[in-house]
C-alpha cells in the first residue's frame, strides 16, 4: 500500500536497528509521546530490535486514557438522559468510569452511537432536531480542528440541539510537565507526528533548549520509528538537544495553519486535569465564552459530578513512564482489557492494554531465558 | 449409525406457518372449509407491501407467505403435503449437525445479504467438520414493516446460496414482531450433514508442526458490513467474500484426506479462529504476517480506522491444519478451486505451553495475537 509499504520494510528496518546498536554506547530511555506510536511499537516488536539498554518508556498520548474520570462521569449522566442522543469516537464506549461506561449505559437504553468525525455528530443533530446530540469532544491537536469545526458550523448554522463535551488536551505541556516531574526518566521524546501535523512543531523548540531534550518529530510505521528513535540517540550521544522533524512527508514546521486558526476561534487554552496525572497548567483547550451555549457541560449541569480514581491503578505512573505497565501489582490479575480499572487498559493505544495484548510474549520469553 | 426417527404424515397441520399459538392452521384452506382468518377484523392486507404482524399469526397471511414466496424459491420439501416436520433420508454416515442466528445490518451489503449469510454460514460450519451439508432448516423473524419485496430478496438469495452449496432448504417457520422490536429480519438456519467414514477433523487435532492454510484474504466480510452501515467509503470497492464452502473443502479432502483441523474464521477473525485451535489442541501456533493475504482496500480501510484485519470477520474463508507432508498439495488444491485461488501457507503448529498465537512481523519480531474480546471499536486517532 503507497506510503505503507516502503516504511514497514524488514530489510532497511534491520539496516535501521544495526545503525543504532552501532552509534549507542550506553543507556538511554526515550518516550513515545503518542499512544499511536506505544501500539506500532507493540505490534511490530520495535523494542525487541533496540540494543541492550535502550528503553522505550510509553508517554501520555493516548487521549483516551488520559480523559480525566470525572469527564467520563458527566459523559455517562448524559448519556443516560432519554433526550439525548450521545456520540462518541468507538474507543471511549469501553472506557470505565465510577460505576459505568457507555456501553453499559448504552445497553440501560441510553441512545449511544458510534461516530467517525464530529461532524457526523453534527448531521445527527440536523437530522433529529426533536433530541438533543451531545458529542464527546476529546483528544489531542489531532481531532481538535474537527471538533471545533463542527461547533462553528452549529453556531453558523444556528443548529440549537447540538453540544460538544469538551476535554481536549495538549502535548507541549505535557512534556514538560513530565521533564520537570522530580522522578523523571526521560532522555529524549519521539514527538507525536500527527499532533504536529496540525500544530506544526515550532512549539517544541524552547523545550528542546529548556530541558536539554533532544525531540523528534517522528511518524508511525516501524521505519518513522526507527529513524526517530536514531536521530534522538545520535543526539543523545554528541550531547546536543535539538528538535528534529523525521516525519517529513506530513509535518511541517508551520503545520497546518487553516486548522490552527479554526481552532483558536473556538477553543481557548486552560488549565485540564489529566487521568492518573492530575491537573496540568494551560495543558488543554475549553469551549470560548462566545461558544459556550454549545457547552454540554453547562446545558446538561453537570458540572459538579467528580470522581474518584481506582486506589490500587497506577496508570498515573505509567502514563508519566515511572513504571512498566507489568510491575503495577493489578496489571493482569485485577486488570484486565475485560475489566479494566484505569484507562491505560481500554484503549487499544493505551500502554497497559498493548503490553497485555502484545507484550506478554516478551515477558515470557524473557523469563524463559 | 442412528436412525432418524421417521414420523409418518398424519398431521395436516403446516410447519412452514406453525404458529406459537399452536393452532391448527392449514395452508390449503381451500380443501379445508372456510378459514377463520377470513372472518377476522379488519380483513387481513393479502396484497399488503410490508410484513403485518398477520404475517407470522399462522393464519392465511401466513399461508400465502409460504405459498408465494417460500415454496416457489426454496421447493417443496418432498413429495407429499406440508406436515409438522419434513422428513428425508440419509446415507450412510455419522451426522453433523450446526445452528447460527443471522443478524445483520444492514441486510443488504455489498457481495451480498443476510440471506446468503444465513445459508453459507450454516453450510460452512457443517463443511468444516469435513461433512457433506444436505439440508437446512430456516426459521425468520421479521419486523412488522418489513417491505416484501426485501424478504423476496433475501429468499432468493437464500434459494441461490442453497443451490450452490448443494442443500436443500426443508422446513422453516416465520414469526413477526412489532416494528421496533426487530433490525427487519432475522434469520436462524440449521443445518444437518453427513461426515464420511474416516473423516476426524476436529480442533484439538492439530499437532506440533502441522501447516496452517488460509484459503484466502482476510477481512472483506467485515469491513464490506462496517463501511455500508456507517456510510464510509474508501478508495475501491468493497465486496463481503460470503460463500459455501462446501464445494472447495471437499476439493481439498479429495487429495489430502487426513485434514487435522478445519474452521471458518467469521466473528472474532483470524485471530479469533487461530487462538481457539492453539487453546483446544494445547499448541502455539506461529504465523508469517506478511503471508496472510489481505486485499489492499481492506488493508487501507482497516488502516484507516485502527483495526486489526486478523480481528475481523470472514464469511467465505477456511482455516485448515494439515500435517507438513501433505501441505503442499493441500495448497495446491485450495488453489485449483475458484474459492482459493489466494489461498496460502501462513504458518505452522509450535510446541507451546502458554499456548499463544504469535505473528513474526514484517521486521522480523514476534508479537502476540491476542484473542479479540467483544468487538473491534475504532480508534481515535
Amino acid at each position: 500500500m503507497k506510503y505503507l509499504d516502503e516504511f514497514r520494510d524488514g530489510e532497511q528496518a534491520r539496516r535501521l536497528a544495526d545503525e543504532i546498536a552501532r552509534i549507542t554506547t550506553r543507556p538511554w530511555s526515550i518516550m513515545e509521546v503518542c499512544g499511536g506510536q506505544t501500539h506500532s511499537i507493540i505490534r511490530n516488536g520495535i523494542d525487541q530490535i533496540l540494543p541492550v539498554g535502550v528503553e522505550m518508556i510509553h508517554g501520555p498520548g493516548c487521549p483516551v486514557c488520559v480523559t480525566p474520570l470525572g469527564v467520563i462521569d458527566k459523559a455517562l449522566a448524559i448519556a443516560a438522559r432519554p433526550e439525548v442522543i450521545f456520540c462518541s469516537f468507538g474507543d471511549m464506549l469501553r472506557v470505565p468510569g465510577s460505576r459505568d461506561d457507555l456501553l453499559r449505559v448504552k445497553g440501560a437504553g441510553g441512545d449511544v452511537r458510534v461516530v467517525y468525525s464530529p461532524l457526523d455528530a453534527l448531521r445527527l443533530a440536523r437530522e433529529n432536531p426533536d433530541r438533543q446530540v451531545v458529542f464527546l469532544a476529546i483528544g489531542f491537536e489531532t481531532t481538535a480542528p474537527a471538533n471545533a469545526m463542527a461547533v462553528k458550523l452549529a453556531k453558523q448554522e444556528g443548529i440549537r440541539n447540538f453540544s460538544a463535551l469538551v476535554s481536549h488536551v495538549l502535548v507541549p505541556p505535557a512534556i514538560e510537565a513530565i521533564v520537570r516531574s522530580p522522578g523523571n526518566r526521560v532522555h529524549a521524546f519521539l514527538a507525536a507526528g500527527h499532533v504536529c501535523s496540525v500544530m506544526g512543531y515550532h512549539q517544541y523548540h524552547i523545550l528542546a533548549e529548556t530541558y536539554h531534550v533532544p525531540i523528534v518529530v517522528t511518524g508511525f510505521e516501524p521505519l518513522d520509528l526507527l529513524e526517530g528513535i536514531r536521530r534522538v540517540i545520535w543526539q543523545l550521544e554528541h550531547g546536543e538537544s535539538r528538535v528534529e522533524n523525521a516525519y517529513e512527508r506530513v509535518v511541517t514546521e508551520a503545520g497546518n495553519v487553516a486548522a490552527q486558526a479554526t481552532i483558536a476561534e473556538v477553543f481557548e487554552v486552560t488549565n485540564r486535569g489529566w487521568r492518573g496525572i492530575g491537573v496540568i497548567p494551560y495543558s488543554g483547550w475549553k469551549l470560548r465564552e462566545e461558544y459556550a451555549e454549545f457547552d454540554a457541560e453547562r446545558r446538561f449541569d453537570v458540572s459538579q459530578i467528580n470522581a474518584a480514581e481506582s486506589p490500587i491503578c497506577r496508570a498515573g505512573e505509567v502514563l508519566q513512564g515511572a513504571i512498566k505497565p507489568n510491575q503495577c501489582a493489578a496489571f493482569g490479575k485485577q486488570c484486565t482489557p475485560r475489566h479494566p480499572l484505569g484507562a491505560t487498559m481500554v484503549s487499544s493505544e493505551g500502554a497497559c492494554a498493548a503490553y497485555y495484548h502484545y507484550g506478554r510474549f516478551v515477558e515470557l520469553q524473557g523469563t524463559k531465558g | 449409525m442412528p436412525e432418524i426417527s421417521s414420523q409418518p404424515f398424519t398431521s395436516p397441520r403446516a410447519d412452514l406457518s406453525a404458529s406459537d399459538a399452536g393452532a391448527e392452521k392449514s395452508i390449503s384452506s381451500s380443501a379445508r372449509g372456510p378459514d377463520p382468518s377470513q372472518l377476522s377484523c379488519p380483513r387481513p392486507l393479502a396484497d399488503h407491501p410490508h410484513i403485518v404482524l398477520g404475517h407470522g399469526g399462522g393464519g392465511k397471511l401466513s399461508a400465502e407467505l409460504i405459498e408465494q414466496i417460500f415454496l416457489p424459491r426454496f421447493g417443496a420439501p418432498s413429495d407429499h403435503p406440508l406436515g409438522d416436520s419434513t422428513v428425508v433420508a440419509l446415507p450412510a454416515g455419522r451426522i453433523a449437525v450446526s445452528t447460527d442466528s443471522f443478524v445483520v445490518r444492514p441486510l443488504f451489503f455489498p457481495g451480498g445479504s443476510i440471506g446468503d449469510l444465513a445459508v453459507n454460514g450454516t453450510v460452512n460450519d457443517l463443511a468444516a467438520s469435513g461433512a457433506q451439508p444436505l439440508y437446512l432448516t430456516a426459521s425468520f423473524i421479521l419486523e412488522e414493516g418489513l417491505p416484501l419485496d426485501d424478504l423476496v430478496r433475501i429468499v432468493e438469495d437464500m434459494a441461490r446460496a442453497a443451490r450452490n452449496a448443494g442443500v436443500r432448504i426443508i422446513a422453516g417457520d416465520t414469526k413477526v414482531v412489532e416494528r421496533g422490536h426487530g433490525d427487519g429480519c432475522y434469520i436462524t438456519t440449521t443445518g444437518v450433514g453427513i461426515v464420511p467414514d474416516g473423516c476426524d477433523i476436529r480442533l484439538d487435532r492439530a499437532q506440533v508442526g502441522d501447516v496452517v492454510l488460509i484459503s484466502g484474504t482476510v477481512g472483506d466480510h467485515g469491513m464490506a458490513v462496517m463501511s455500508r452501515r456507517e456510510g464510509l467509503e474508501f478508495s475501491g470497492p468493497l465486496a463481503s467474500d460470503t460463500a459455501s464452502l462446501s464445494g472447495l473443502v471437499q476439493a481439498l479432502l479429495a487429495v489430502c484426506p487426513d485434514v487435522h483441523v478445519l474452521r471458518d474464521p467469521t466473528r472474532g477473525g483470524l485471530a479469533m479462529t487461530l487462538n481457539e485451535i492453539a487453546q483446544a489442541a494445547r499448541c502455539g501456533i506461529e504465523i508469517i504476517q506478511a503471508a496472510v493475504p489481505i486485499d489492499p482496500i481492506v488493508q487501507s480501510a482497516c488502516e484507516f480506522l485502527g483495526l486489526d484485519p486478523l480481528l475481523v470477520a470472514n464469511e467465505g474463508k477456511i482455516v485448515a491444519v494439515v500435517p507438513a507432508a501433505t501441505a503442499e498439495q493441500a495448497l495446491n488444491a485450495l488453489r485449483r478451486h475458484p474459492l482459493g485461488q489466494r489461498a496460502a501457507m501462513i504458518g505452522q503448529v509450535i510446541a507451546d505451553p502458554n499456548h499463544l498465537v504469535v505473528a513474526r512481523t514484517a521486521v522480523g519480531t514476534r508479537r502476540v495475537v491476542p484473542m479479540p474480546i467483544g468487538e473491534q471499536l475504532p480508534r481515535i486517532c
